[in-house]
């Protein structure tokens, strides 16, 4: 398991220190310590079931809709714990952004699809129609949407193609400005040209946030992440550079999985 | 036990029987299973019959009045109902129609904030013992006979619109609202309900995941994306207040007078056919005229269910677009 430097800690985004979670008595994160560096993408890989997708709603704390779920730990997001009891959580989730295995843009207009965050984070009238407009559409623009849908911003969101929704709901994030992306398989719904456009999306957004994504296709994982963490049975095998993990992994489970051994 | 199912499970298929339901022709032949066949769709062509029969059958009593006797404009503007009278027997629902509207439009008043408010609670924001809790007792609240409404609002509400209002009688179109509205309530809560457990729980996530509080969700998700269900949840409870008999009847003083305010007695079109069908003479003017009533009531009825049934039509193919 790698070593955790003092100094990369103080530089990292998102880390967790002696995570647990439990779903009432079944336990699905098993001692967690990870950081996840800004203006990279890193990516959780690892068999079903092993915890990846869990450790991802974590980090908004979207997990705590289930009233079974017990977690010990902690997670500091910019060196904040999230646990914190004056953490606010629309706060947290205003930094925090998520994007959805299954697009699920919300069944209004794609143009209040992308206002739909903004909306709860600020009075009535904060801003002008203009400059509502112009959110509108940089994000848009932002997530390579404008073009196709400029004409029909008022139609309802659910009647765009699976890739268009995928978009639609990257771009309702970024109203709001968060640091961070949480995406989980974001692409498992599209098909391969919708999921290279996907990716080079990823590729521009990096610069600005830290991605942490979570999937299920390794080539993904080794196309599209900088970093890789590999999960089994809950815990974190492996985290180092994409390539290492892919071509030089330190433990065993790690290149069995990987090679395709395994999982 | 699994492998023994999955081998009967097994020899059915090997079977191929014909069309009606497979387990059947493990005991019957396939002369027997047709004419089960033919049993099961006569029970469910029944229901088209059943309703066809009484609307003839109140049709057949009504038709002498309907089709000449009556006044159409005294039936429908006027609101004497004096259908005993000596002199002049006059017929007009006027008073009737006026009492069932605002009887039913009171209840709704009450029912209606109460039942969603209920509804989304029960779907929302409850878990586990409580939420199961409160569907059971709802539904028991919906079994309660009404003539046993009718006594609650006879025995403790009346006395209680007395109490505090100082109305000179506790029986009036306020009680007969009240005890509507908690007749409705319940229809409204249950599919109130499965109207918003409907909504996908993924809209729930991306609201919430967007920042949105819980409260946020329910009213700038949930209540658009369920609003057809949540209309046809109101619709049905206004149709189960409408139909309503025995316990307006106990409830609203029985004043055949257009009100002037919620503490005035009301008569309702139910309650006239219940109170007055044993007195009259059969096949009398009067006789007939309340199954005219009783027409209008069908009608009302019929219409409210088709706006409800088309609505929730609605719902589906919203949800597979």
């Amino acid at each position: 398991m790698i070593a955790n430097e003092p100094a990369a800690s103080a530089a990292a985004s998102i880390s967790t220190r002696n995570l647990n979670l439990w779903y009432g008595d079944f336990q699905a994160l098993r001692d967690v310590s990870l950081d996840i560096k800004p203006g990279i993408v890193t990516a959780l890989v690892g068999p079903s079931g092993c915890g990846k997708t869990t450790l991802l709603r974590c980090f908004n704390r979207i997990n705590e809709r289930y009233g079974n779920v017990t977690t010990t730990g902690q997670i500091t997001i910019f060196g904040k714990n999230i646990y914190d009891p004056d953490v606010s959580l629309t706060q947290l989730r205003k930094t925090v952004g998520m994007v959805f295995q299954r697009p699920n843009p919300l069944p209004i207009s794609i143009y209040e699809n992308v206002l739909f965050g903004i909306r709860s984070h600020t009075r009535r009238g904060e801003y002008s129609r203009r400059e509502r407009d112009a959110m509108v559409e940089s994000a848009l623009r932002n997530v390579r949407l404008w073009d196709e849908v400029k004409d029909r911003l008022r139609k309802k969101a659910t009647q765009l193609t699976l890739e268009q929704q995928q978009k639609l709901c990257i771009a309702r994030l970024l109203p709001l400005k968060p640091r961070v992306m949480l995406m989980d398989e974001p692409c498992s719904a599209l098909d391969a040209e919708g999921i290279e456009r996907i990716e080079l999306l990823l590729q521009e957004l990096r610069k600005t946030y830290t991605i942490l994504i979570v999937t299920h296709n390794m080539a993904q994982a080794r196309r599209a992440s900088d970093e890789c963490a590999f999960m089994l049975l809950g815990r974190i095998v492996e985290h180092d550079k994409t390539l290492n993990v892919f071509l030089n992994p330190r433990e065993k489970e790690t290149e069995m999985y990987v090679t395709g051994r395994y999982g | 036990m699994e492998d023994s199912r999955r081998e009967r499970d097994g020899a059915e298929g090997g079977a191929g029987q014909a069309d009606s339901a497979p387990w059947l022709c493990r005991f019957l032949g396939p002369a027997e299973s047709m004419v089960a066949g033919v049993v099961v769709r006569l029970c469910g062509y029944s229901a088209i019959l059943f309703v066809f029969a009484i609307l003839f059958f109140v049709l057949r009593e009504a038709a002498p009045m309907l089709f000449g006797g009556m006044d159409l404009v005294e039936f429908i503007s006027s609101p004497d109902w004096r259908p005993s009278s000596e002199v002049r027997p006059q017929y007009g629902i006027l008073a009737l129609l006026v009492g069932t509207l605002s009887v039913t439009g009171l209840a709704m008043a009450l029912a209606v904030p109460l039942g969603l408010g209920a509804a989304v609670y029960i779907s929302e924001f409850c878990t586990g013992k409580v939420k199961e809790t409160l569907k059971i007792v709802i539904e028991l609240l919906a079994a309660i006979p009404s003539v046993v409404w009718g006594f609650i609002s006879y025995m403790v509400l009346a006395p209680l619109i007395v109490d505090l209002t100082g109305a000179p009688v506790g029986v009036n179109l306020l009680n007969g609202g009240a005890v509507l509205a908690l007749m409705s309530v319940p229809i409204i809560v249950s599919v109130g309900e499965d109207a918003l457990k409907a909504v996908p729980d993924s809209y729930r996530e991306a609201a919430l995941s967007l920042g949105a509080s819980r409260w946020e969700v329910v009213y700038r998700v949930l209540f658009p994306a369920a609003k057809n269900g949540l209309l046809a949840a109101v619709l049905l409870g206004v149709g189960r207040a409408i139909g309503e008999t025995m316990a307006v009847l106990m409830a609203t003083g029985h004043a055949v007078q257009i009100p002037r305010g919620l503490l005035d007695p009301i008569c309702t079109l139910t309650a006239t056919i219940a109170a007055e069908l044993g007195e009259t003479v059969y096949g009398g003017p009067h006789y007939r005229m309340l199954f005219v009533i009783g027409l209008v009531l069908f009608t009302i009825t019929f219409f409210v269910n088709l706006i409800a049934d088309i609505v929730v039509k609605g719902i589906r193919n919203g949800q597979r677009a």
